[in-house]
């Protein structure tokens, strides 16, 4: 070892630490905490909407809630805990010794509690914070206080932050694989990173611009979306959805390779359709980019645009059918254990295509006419995002540990905690189909009183899951701080490069590349 | 699918509904849980049932084959029953298999999906038209044949809301003034939105539009039988977007027209007295009825507005410095705030009504006086 090695220590390591995996924590950890503030969000929203009236907060502030509850969600929570995943793994799957960017690497992190503290100040400022939806429509975001601006400053932020970890997530998969390790060799997991990499690439800059003309319109004169400057407030959703399609691909396509890489170990038997899995993936990237307009089946499009965005919108059941059906031809016939990794990614997998059918339902759009703005759609939403994406990030969580922090986890309170969130998940977000197929709208704080008993069902599943992750916070603590040993392989059906390096990692690995057959 | 199939599926689904209510929440199992849409009462309200009944019902079989090859690999194939791994991964014709048979069932939805889009769309031959726009938060309608015109607001008392009394049967779902439409007539609206975007939707006619400032977007529906429907406004529209709904009144013709006479003579006597002076007394009693139904949703029923997003009225700088501002403020709005041009929305007693009131009500005294001759000048 040379002196190149030596490192600091405290809080200058994790402020100038340029190390793949001090990085890849940071971000997880930064996520965990985003994780609850937004959960805490729904919480007070789930609270308030426990009855009819106006119990507990405002109106104004409960558009707040909505709103900063999706952007912490989707920027704060799962876009950077992927990225920790990524930051983690990439290299140890790829037998590199580190991410190739490594100071761009540590800016990206450090973007990130900036963003997330302009976001959530922008709730003390007069007036409040954003309240508008995180769609950010205007006319409605023109009439916000500040804390608008904070917001579409901290949304500038965070896309920087994405754009840097794309291009180093590109830069790594592309030029530090090992010998050996060709393209169709690398883990699914990496495919998809790299995948999402490219859409982050084309999207996010995309919200930039939208969000900076709307910070022009506030504020400098301009009308792009102003129609009486001649301007256009639908343009703004084109633009808007344009990254806001591939977006949704960004949550979800990295749970897919976590998906990829959990179900063959536990089912000790080889992925099933490797190749077509890569070429799903890289479909469904591409028709990510031609949907966009299936969020806006209501705003008066031509005929042509209607039939268009319907049809584009139903072939994405395809690729994703096809992924859903490899899965299960891995699980077929091999010899499973349902260790706690495993039943998050089988849950995920289910749940997930509940929330794909419920989306293929949403993309008719005649049916949309009567789905679209109600609760049938966030009901949708969340069984992509929260069994897609979140589930799959438990699942992460659990799988990886032990060669994260060289201790396995507690296997009965892993399990208790899996019960409880499906419990809670389904028990919170299952009813909410039936809200919206009776005609309840989404963002109201308050409704007409046939709602009532559903959205009790609803306010308790979302108690229940808000505990369960105390429980989560509380097993990752006490897998850091100690428990059993783990092995370098830690599962009996484990394969990559990231079983042969011991148990915790050590702080650089494969220093010399490993070669792959 | 048949009518009858359609009832007996929405059978399933209602009891499958009470089977999972008496299991997760003892005692409530007798409520009324609704799981489907609301009865349709237009031709086109009927398609989207049935369309929607269709792919609910293929989505599901299609879910219960999933998770029963899922369920059943779980239940056989797992180590503890010393199940072998098999070490296959490959298998050309099965991926063939599960990507063209989706294929052909996407194809099977699109079909019956692009019908009843095209029906929708088709706005010929119809035999009257009513202008909706959306404001916040309240809908004004025109009937453009009729020359009748008004706005309609939530009638749900804020006591009702802030758990002060008892919530009444439409809690939310009921307005002051209806839009009445006649029965059996394709009537077209045209939909727009005088300030941000909102959504016009009554789920038993299956309409559903934005209301876009600065676009017409046209729809149309034909009413079955009479009664009355409920919707609320479906696109997030700022603070109030959870309380400005539509409640539409279906009637037989004759009903119709004598509603519409009805309606004219009263919008001719609402706009009596525009001519004369008024007494500051009676301008007062005027302008706080109208500040009740225009301005206290953001202003506040008392004047103290919501610290640092709606101004207060009481000692604000506008309700006592020069008339001059107070009317150009109400009258044309601010450009970028909530605030919206009134001069459309308020005849001129109206006008001056709420602006004298605001000058001498809610903690204001400045004894300002404005007679609807001084907004008519301004028109
Ligand atoms: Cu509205």
């Amino acid at each position: 070892m040379s002196a190149h090695d030596s490192h600091p220590t405290g809080l200058s390591r994790w402020l100038f630490t340029t190390n793949h995996k001090d990085i890849g924590t940071l971000y997880l950890w930064f996520s965990f905490t985003m994780f609850l503030v937004g959960g805490a969000m729904a919480m007070i929203i789930r609270a308030e909407l426990w009855q009819p009236g106006l119990q507990l907060v405002e109106p104004h502030f409960f558009n707040q809630m909505t709103t900063v509850h999706a952007l912490v969600m989707v920027f704060g929570a799962v876009m950077p805990a992927f990225t920790g995943l990524a930051n983690w793994q990439l290299p140890l799957m790829i037998g590199a010794p580190d991410m190739a960017l490594p100071r761009l690497n540590n800016w990206s992190f450090w973007l990130l509690p900036f963003a997330a503290t302009l976001l959530v100040l922008s709730l003390f400022m007069p007036g409040g914070g954003p309240a508008a939806g995180w769609t950010l429509y205007p006319p409605l975001t023109v009439q916000g206080g500040m804390g608008m601006d904070f917001t579409i400053l901290a949304v500038h932020i965070l896309g920087m932050s994405s754009i840097l970890g794309s291009i180093n997530i590109i830069a790594t998969i592309l030029n530090m694989r090992a010998p050996g390790m060709t393209l169709m060799k690398m883990p699914l997991f990496v495919w998809t990173w790299l995948i999402t990499a490219f859409l982050l690439l084309a999207s996010i800059p995309v919200l930039a611009g939208a969000v900076t003309m709307l910070l022009t319109d506030r504020h400098f004169g301009t009308h792009f979306f102003d129609a009486a400057g001649g301007g256009d407030p639908v343009m703004f959703q084109h633009i808007f959805w344009f990254f806001g399609h591939p977006e949704v691909y960004i949550l979800v396509l990295p749970a897919f390779g976590v998906f990829s890489q959990i179900i063959p170990t536990f089912a000790r038997k080889p992925l099933f359709g490797y190749t077509s899995m890569v070429f799903a993936t890289a479909t469904i990237a591409f028709l990510s980019f031609i949907v966009w307009a299936h969020h806006m089946y209501t705003v008066g499009m031509p005929m042509a645009g209607e039939l268009f965005f319907m049809y584009s919108t139903m072939l994405i059941a395809v690729p994703t059918g096809v992924k859903i059906f490899n899965w299960m031809a891995t699980m077929w016939r091999g010899s499973m254990t349902f260790e706690t990794p495993m039943l998050y990614a089988i849950a995920g997998v289910f749940l997930f295509a509940v929330g794909g059918v419920t989306g293929l339902m949403l993309s008719i759009t005649p049916a949309d006419f009567q789905y679209h703005d109600t609760y049938f759609v966030v009901a949708h939403f969340h069984y992509t995002i929260f069994a897609g994406s979140v589930l799959a990030l438990m699942g992460a969580a659990y799988y990886w540990i032990p060669k994260w922090t060289g201790h396995m986890y507690n296997e009965t309170l892993g399990k208790t905690h899996f019960w409880l969130t499906m419990i809670g998940f389904n028990l919170t977000f299952f009813p909410q189909h039936f809200l919206g197929l009776a005609g309840m709208p989404r963002r109201i704080p308050d409704y007409a009183l046939q709602f009532t008993e559903f959205n009790q069902w609803s306010s308790v599943g979302a108690f229940i899951l808000g505990a369960a992750q105390l429980l989560w916070l509380y097993i990752l603590i006490k897998t850091v701080k100690g428990g059993e040993k783990a092995t370098d392989k830690v599962w009996e059906g484990a394969e990559g490069l990231e079983w042969t390096v011991p148990s915790p990692a050590p702080y650089h690995t494969f220093s010399t590349p490993p070669q792959v057959r | 699918m048949s009518i009858s199939s359609l009832h007996s599926l929405k059978g399933v689904f209602q009891r499958l509904g009470l089977i999972l209510a008496a299991t997760f929440v003892p005692g409530i199992a007798a409520a009324e849980y609704a799981l489907n849409f609301q009865r349709p009462v237009t031709e086109i309200a009927g398609d989207l049932l049935e369309l929607h009944n269709l792919i609910t019902l293929i989505v599901t079989v299609i879910m219960i084959i999933v998770f029963c090859v899922m369920f059943y690999s779980i239940l056989m194939h797992r180590k503890s029953r010393g199940h072998q791994a098999a070490t296959f991964h490959d298998n050309s014709t099965l991926e063939v298999i599960w990507t063209v048979v989706p294929f052909l069932i996407l194809v099977a939805m699109a079909i019956p999906s692009t019908a009843t889009l095209l029906k929708m769309d088709d706005t010929s031959g119809s035999e009257m038209t009513v202008k909706i726009t959306g404001y916040q938060w309240k809908w004004k309608y025109d009937y453009l044949d009729q020359d009748v015109s008004f706005f309609s607001s939530l009638s749900t008392p804020q006591d009702q809301i802030n758990n002060k009394a008892d919530k009444g049967e439409n809690y939310l779902l009921e307005v002051d003034n209806p839009i009445v439409l006649p029965v059996g007539k394709k009537i077209r609206f045209l939909v727009t939105a005088n300030d941000v975007i909102h959504a016009w939707w009554v789920p038993q006619l299956g309409v559903k539009k934005d209301a876009i400032p600065g676009y017409v977007n046209e729809i149309w529906t034909k009413i079955d039988e009479p009664g009355t429907y409920r919707g609320q406004c479906a696109e997030l529209c700022g603070k109030d977007h959870g309380f400005m709904p539509i409640v539409v009144q279906a009637v037989s013709e004759d009903e119709f027209n004598k509603w519409a006479s009805v309606q004219k003579d009263k919008m001719v006597a609402a706009q009596a007295g525009a001519g004369k002076t008024w007494t500051k007394s009676d301008l007062v009693a005027r302008g706080e009825k109208v500040y009740g139904q225009s301005c206290a949703a953001c202003h506040g029923p008392s004047g103290a507005g919501v610290p640092g997003v709606f101004p207060a009225m009481t000692g604000s700088k506008i309700a006592t410095g020069p008339v001059a501002d107070h009317l150009n403020i109400v009258m044309n709005g601010k450009a970028g705030t909530a605030m919206t041009a009134y001069k459309g929305q308020l005849n001129d007693v109206d006008l001056a009504a709420v602006i004298t009131f605001e000058r001498n009500g809610l903690g204001n005294n400045t004894g300002d006086v404005v007679q609807p001759s001084q907004v008519k000048a301004l028109r």
